[in-house]
């Protein structure tokens, strides 16, 4: 009797380990032949966030539909296009030519699609005098040839001095657009997100930071940069110094109707700009 | 036949605990393939220890292929992003080294005090009922320690540092101080002839109490002018540090009071001396060893930290100057590892991926000696026990 039971069990062990594996090879083999209706995304941390709600969004009306979103980094998004591994590569930046090459080789044809534009306020303690720098001045506070407020027109106290850590894409376009080539000095404090430069500003009145456009509220004050302020006006007509586009690459441009097409020219429908903007970027277009 | 199968006491305690002979060859193969997989079970510790090793050896070895092992060691300029990028780790080496000192220094004096209070001191009902508590600090997550450091205290130090640093102060300088009087004065009049040296004792203390109270105003004044540019610094990741590894420090130093036993105090009161001359002559040299482990797991505990430092301590890879002003941001192995990790980049098996597993050998190493130096020290306190 005890026998018996064992063995049933054992057999029904095995029988469903083989039901498993056939399971799952007649998934992939689905997967292979029906591949319009899954879209996968690859690339910069800083795009991720908008692919993620777009992915959200387009998910919530056509449920059939599974889209997923890897964050890698720019570079890392870039070479999953180049070997076909993705459908779509976020960048916040424009394709090297090496990469181009890479591309071509291999039949691939980038095709950009500027999805929103990125602007990078400097923001100070509300307290705190100052109202414009120029970008040479953010450069040498930053590079520690300026050290105290006093040289910049406030008050005598040190500058304390916050950055994101060299992890991010916002780290990236500030030290793009503001340091060129130059070193951050070593005694800048890094923090992690956009969220907590936010909090060392708003709570340090000798502080100076960078943000996205979305962090930027009434706790903390956007300096003029250049003699400009940083809206949702001066980033998209560039007109604010410290700007730039953020990208979607495909393989060619989408055959029109297909749901890839769709996906990437959500960013031009209303409901994509607003997505945008909730998320603290600047629509390209205007409704 | 039954008379010789009947096992002697000996012969049953020699024997494994087995399955009886009439067990059927299914249910031997069943206890066969339990105790396999119990096996099985127990090694997977032991070969995640093994491979955690393994793979950070193997992706630490080709950052000294690619960058050598001078820079990391001796250079402090870390622009890991920069090009050309510069690998130098000493700073952060040296933040990892000087948040781990402060908060022995926090967790150390107060931790050891509270384990002789509570293992000598208090009445046991109280014992009972602190224990548990100080403990429960252990349980705290480190991202809640994080926050408090970030939100609560690094603008407490920024806007009334000078206020806060002078409590502190007055709080470690004052029993420290009194401490410091007592002793001295004894050791100072212990030669004196017996009629006058209570007098001269009581004299003594008095001159050196007034002295240690107007070193203790000065200190204050100092501590008040002091300019604090950054709550998140050093100090404030070595105080909370500190708290962090308080119940550690606690726990493993009052289970080694308590097991000292009753028997040696008992003698050491029977041989006239007092309830402090048995604290510090007797208990506390005869728990040495426990205390040294309790220390040393307090270090591991403040050297593996991440999450508090990497929101607390400002991460900033420099050496302040001087190097023991710790009111500076500074950067520690754990933070530059989870912060830099994620933009690494490990397809292309770049130096600034490589780099990062070099400081996880070398964080790895350190706790690895600290982790072996604990367990000889609880060894040796247990050995002498014995």
């Amino acid at each position: 009797m005890k026998r018996s039971t064992l063995r049933t069990v054992i057999l029904l062990a095995v029988a469903s380990a083989f039901a498993l594996a056939v399971q799952t090879r007649g998934v992939h083999a689905q997967e292979s032949t029906a591949g319009s209706t899954k879209i996968v995304v690859d690339g910069s941390t800083t795009v991720g966030p908008i692919a993620k709600a777009f992915a959200e969004h387009y998910m919530g009306l056509h449920p059939e539909v599974n889209i997923t979103v890897s964050e890698s980094g720019s570079g890392n998004g870039a070479k999953s296009l180049i070997n076909g591994v993705c459908d779509v590569a976020d960048m916040s930046r424009f394709m090297k030519e090496r990469e181009f090459k890479a591309a071509v080789e291999k039949g691939v044809m980038p095709v950009a699609h500027v999805v929103a534009m990125d602007g990078l306020p400097i923001i100070v303690h509300p307290s705190n005098p100052v109202k414009a720098l120029t970008v040479q001045q953010v450069r040498d506070i930053y590079t520690g040839k300026i050290t105290n407020w006093r040289e910049v027109g406030g008050p005598n106290v040190r500058i304390v001095k916050i950055s994101r850590d060299t992890n991010s894409g916002t780290y990236e376009t500030f030290a793009k657009l503001i340091m060129k080539k130059e070193k951050i000095a070593p005694d800048t404090e890094h923090v992690g997100s956009n969220g907590a430069v936010r909090q060392r500003v708003q709570s340090t009145p000798a502080a100076i930071g960078y943000a996205g456009l979305g962090f930027v509220d009434r706790t903390v004050k956007a300096l003029g940069i250049n003699g400009v302020y940083p809206d949702r006006e001066s980033v998209r007509s560039g007109r604010y110094p410290i700007a730039r586009p953020l990208f979607m690459f495909t393989d060619g441009y989408p055959a029109l109707g297909t749901r890839l097409h769709a996906f990437v020219t959500l960013h031009l429908s209303p409901k994509g700009q607003e997505i945008i903007e909730d998320i603290g970027f600047v629509p390209v277009t205007d409704y | 036949m039954a008379g010789t199968s009947i096992p002697t006491e000996a012969g049953l305690l020699r024997r494994h605990l087995m399955l009886s002979r009439s067990a059927s060859r299914l249910q031997r193969l069943g206890a066969l393939a339990a105790r396999g997989a119990l096996l099985l079970v127990t090694c997977s510790s032991v070969f995640a220890v093994i491979f955690i090793f393994l793979f950070i050896f193997r992706d630490a070895l080709p950052f000294f292929g690619l960058r050598g092992f001078a820079e990391v060691f001796t250079d402090t300029a870390w622009y890991p992003s920069a090009e050309p990028a510069s690998f130098g780790a000493l700073a952060i080496f040296f933040g990892s080294g000087i948040v781990t000192l402060g908060a022995v220094v926090v967790a150390v004096p107060l931790g050891v005090a509270a384990a002789v209070c509570l293992s000598d001191v208090l009445p046991f009902s109280v014992r009972q009922f602190a224990k548990p508590v100080i403990e429960m600090l252990a349980a705290i997550p480190s991202v809640a320690y994080g926050f408090f450091a970030l939100v609560v205290l690094a603008p407490l130090l920024q806007e009334k540092g000078g206020v806060v640093l002078s409590v502190g102060a007055c709080l470690a300088g004052a029993p420290l101080g009194l401490l410091a009087v007592v002793v001295l004065s004894d050791l100072l009049t212990s030669r004196l002839p017996d009629p006058s040296r209570p007098v001269v004792r009581l004299v003594l203390m008095g001159g050196l109490c007034a002295a240690g109270f107007y070193g203790l105003t000065q200190l204050v004044q100092l501590l008040l002018r002091l300019p604090i540019h950054s709550g998140t610094n050093a100090l404030n990741v070595s105080v909370i540090l500190g708290i962090m590894a308080l119940p550690t420090v606690v726990s493993v130093s009052e289970d080694a009071l308590h097991a000292v036993g009753r028997e040696l105090r008992e003698a050491s009161y029977a041989l006239g001396a007092t309830r402090a001359e048995t604290l510090v002559k007797v208990v506390i040299p005869a728990a040495r060893s426990g205390i040294l482990a309790a220390v040393v797991l307090g270090v591991m505990r403040a050297v593996g930290e991440t999450m508090v430092v990497w929101m607390a301590s400002g991460n900033a890879a420099q050496i302040p100057r001087p190097w023991f002003n710790v009111l500076e941001p500074i950067r520690t192995l754990t933070a530059t590892i989870a912060g830099e990790m994620g933009e690494a980049d490990h397809v292309t098996g770049s130096a600034r991926y490589h780099v990062l597993f070099a400081l996880a050998l070398c964080l790895l190493l350190i706790c690895f000696v600290c982790n072996l130096l604990g367990e000889w020290a609880v060894r040796r306190s247990k050995a002498r026990l014995r």
